[in-house]
């Protein structure tokens, strides 16, 4: 399968994406030290006009396993961007000089533009609040390395109401039938036009504010950051954020098969003490971003 | 309606835009690009007393044939509204307005922060679903479901 653009998890069927989590299989042990040279002569541009360190550095790691280089623009500042130039020329002129390009740009929708004006695929690695697929497919490569994909209880914490990757998870959950468990305070519950999308997909979906309901009945928990800027009073803040820390004594109900994801970084929703435990798979999922990467750019390029 | 009623002249050849939703005909023209400086003649009677909707508007436009592509996106805002093209004083045909699957250049992203909504070379672009209507922007997936003729570029 050669993949044309990778702009949003909607454009995926559940087949393609399976095609895409077995290739990653293939690769891991290159992006565990192993050598490689199935992207040599290939040339990647990573375009980000927004701050990253983990996505940008993933996708670097990825390609210069794989024996292929990367350009990027350097600094924003320096760039021809502050003199004014649009994405779109900047697209056009930069899918001159790579085989493919990775771009995260602070506008929703700016990698389905983009698409539209290159001559090579756009991989998206964020669009303002929009999508960011290898996201996705990263985390859906941990649930299926870490747990299971068939017949998964997961349950989605936190900011649900704002959180991108959360969207787009429980949108990719929706096509493997995922009995999903959506726990967030009142404020920042899942959009109803989003629940209602996944329900579409004939997705199973129950909504709880407390995570105590429903720790001991999952086989994955996905943690993300309840961010202090969306709540105006400081002390409700606290509160919230406080119902909603994993800590060993809330995993004392977990099913001892649980485990806990987070997209990272995170700041105090899990205690340290977590990462002990047999629970803790953050860190497989941060490294896993670099064989799904990897997959996603071979396939891009047009190699199998 | 009799004749001697009607408020608005019969035409001899042209299209006529019946039972659209009250209040939206001046939309239903800006919709077509029908502006100040179009020179077709063009009636439009508004708030018209109707027995299918309680009041409709109508539109007339004289000597111009309007296109099935052209008059699918009026319904986007008066899915009510038949199409009728006149010759020769008789109606020749007769149609319902049919929601189009994919929308272009005619509404615009109601999130702020698209990439349709910046100096980009870009024309705003939906997928339509029916039932309840709803547009779901290609670019960003912003949904509009409601408040459609505010959004009208």
């Amino acid at each position: 399968m050669m993949l044309e653009h990778i702009i949003s998890m909607r454009d995926f069927s559940r087949d393609e994406i399976d095609i895409i989590l077995e290739k990653a299989i293939v690769l891991e042990p290159v992006a565990r030290g192993g050598k490689s040279t199935l992207l040599s002569g290939k040339i990647l541009a990573t375009l980000f006009f927004e701050p990253s360190t983990r996505t940008r550095l993933s996708f670097d790691t990825a390609m210069k396993r794989l024996g292929g280089e990367v350009i990027d623009f350097g600094a924003l500042e320096a760039s021809s961007v502050v003199k004014g130039e649009s994405l779109a020329d900047t697209i056009r002129v930069i899918g001159g000089y790579a085989d493919a390009i990775v771009l995260r740009h602070p506008r929703e929708g700016a990698a389905r533009m983009a698409a539209e004006y290159s001559n090579v695929p756009i991989i998206n690695a964020g669009d303002g609040a929009g999508h960011h697929p290898t996201q996705t497919l990263l985390d859906l490569y941990t649930i299926m390395r870490e747990s299971s994909l068939s017949g998964l209880r997961i349950a989605l914490v936190g900011d649900l109401k704002y959180g991108r990757t959360v969207h787009s998870l429980a949108y990719a959950l929706s096509l493997y039938h995922a009995d999903m468990t959506l726990v967030s305070p009142q404020q920042l519950k899942m959009p109803d036009v989003i629940k209602k999308d996944l329900e579409k997909q004939g997705a199973n979906v129950r909504e709880t504010t407390r995570l105590d309901d429903v720790i001991g009945d999952i086989d994955v928990l996905y943690v993300t950051r309840i961010q202090r800027e969306r709540f105006p009073d400081p002390a409700e803040y606290l509160k919230v954020s406080g119902s909603y820390r994993v800590t060993e004594e809330l995993l004392k109900k977990a099913n001892e098969n649980l485990k806990i994801m987070h997209p990272l970084p995170r700041v105090d929703e899990i205690d340290h003490a977590v990462d002990r435990t047999g629970f803790a798979r953050y860190f497989e999922q941060s490294f896993y971003g670099v064989p799904v990467r990897m997959a996603v750019l071979a396939m891009a390029m047009g190699v199998e | 309606m009799r004749e001697k009623e009607m408020r608005i002249r019969r035409i001899e050849h042209g299209t006529v835009i019946d039972h659209i939703t009250g209040g939206q005909a001046l939309n239903v023209l800006h919709i077509l690009g029908i502006s100040g400086s179009t020179k077709a003649v063009v009636s439009v009677a508004m708030n018209v007393q109707s027995g299918v909707l309680k009041t409709k508007d109508i539109v007339k436009v004289e000597d111009r044939e309007l296109k099935q592509e052209e008059v699918d996106r009026i319904s986007l805002i008066a899915p009510e509204a038949t199409i009728n093209i006149i010759r020769d004083f008789k109606v020749i045909e007769k149609h319902t307005v049919d929601l189009p699957e994919i929308i272009e250049g005619v509404v615009k992203c109601a999130n702020p922060n698209c990439i349709s909504n910046t100096d980009e070379p870009v024309i705003s672009k939906f997928t339509v679903y029916k039932n309840p209507l709803e547009l779901r922007c290609i670019y960003c997936d912003h949904v509009i479901s409601e408040g459609i003729a505010g959004q009208l570029i």
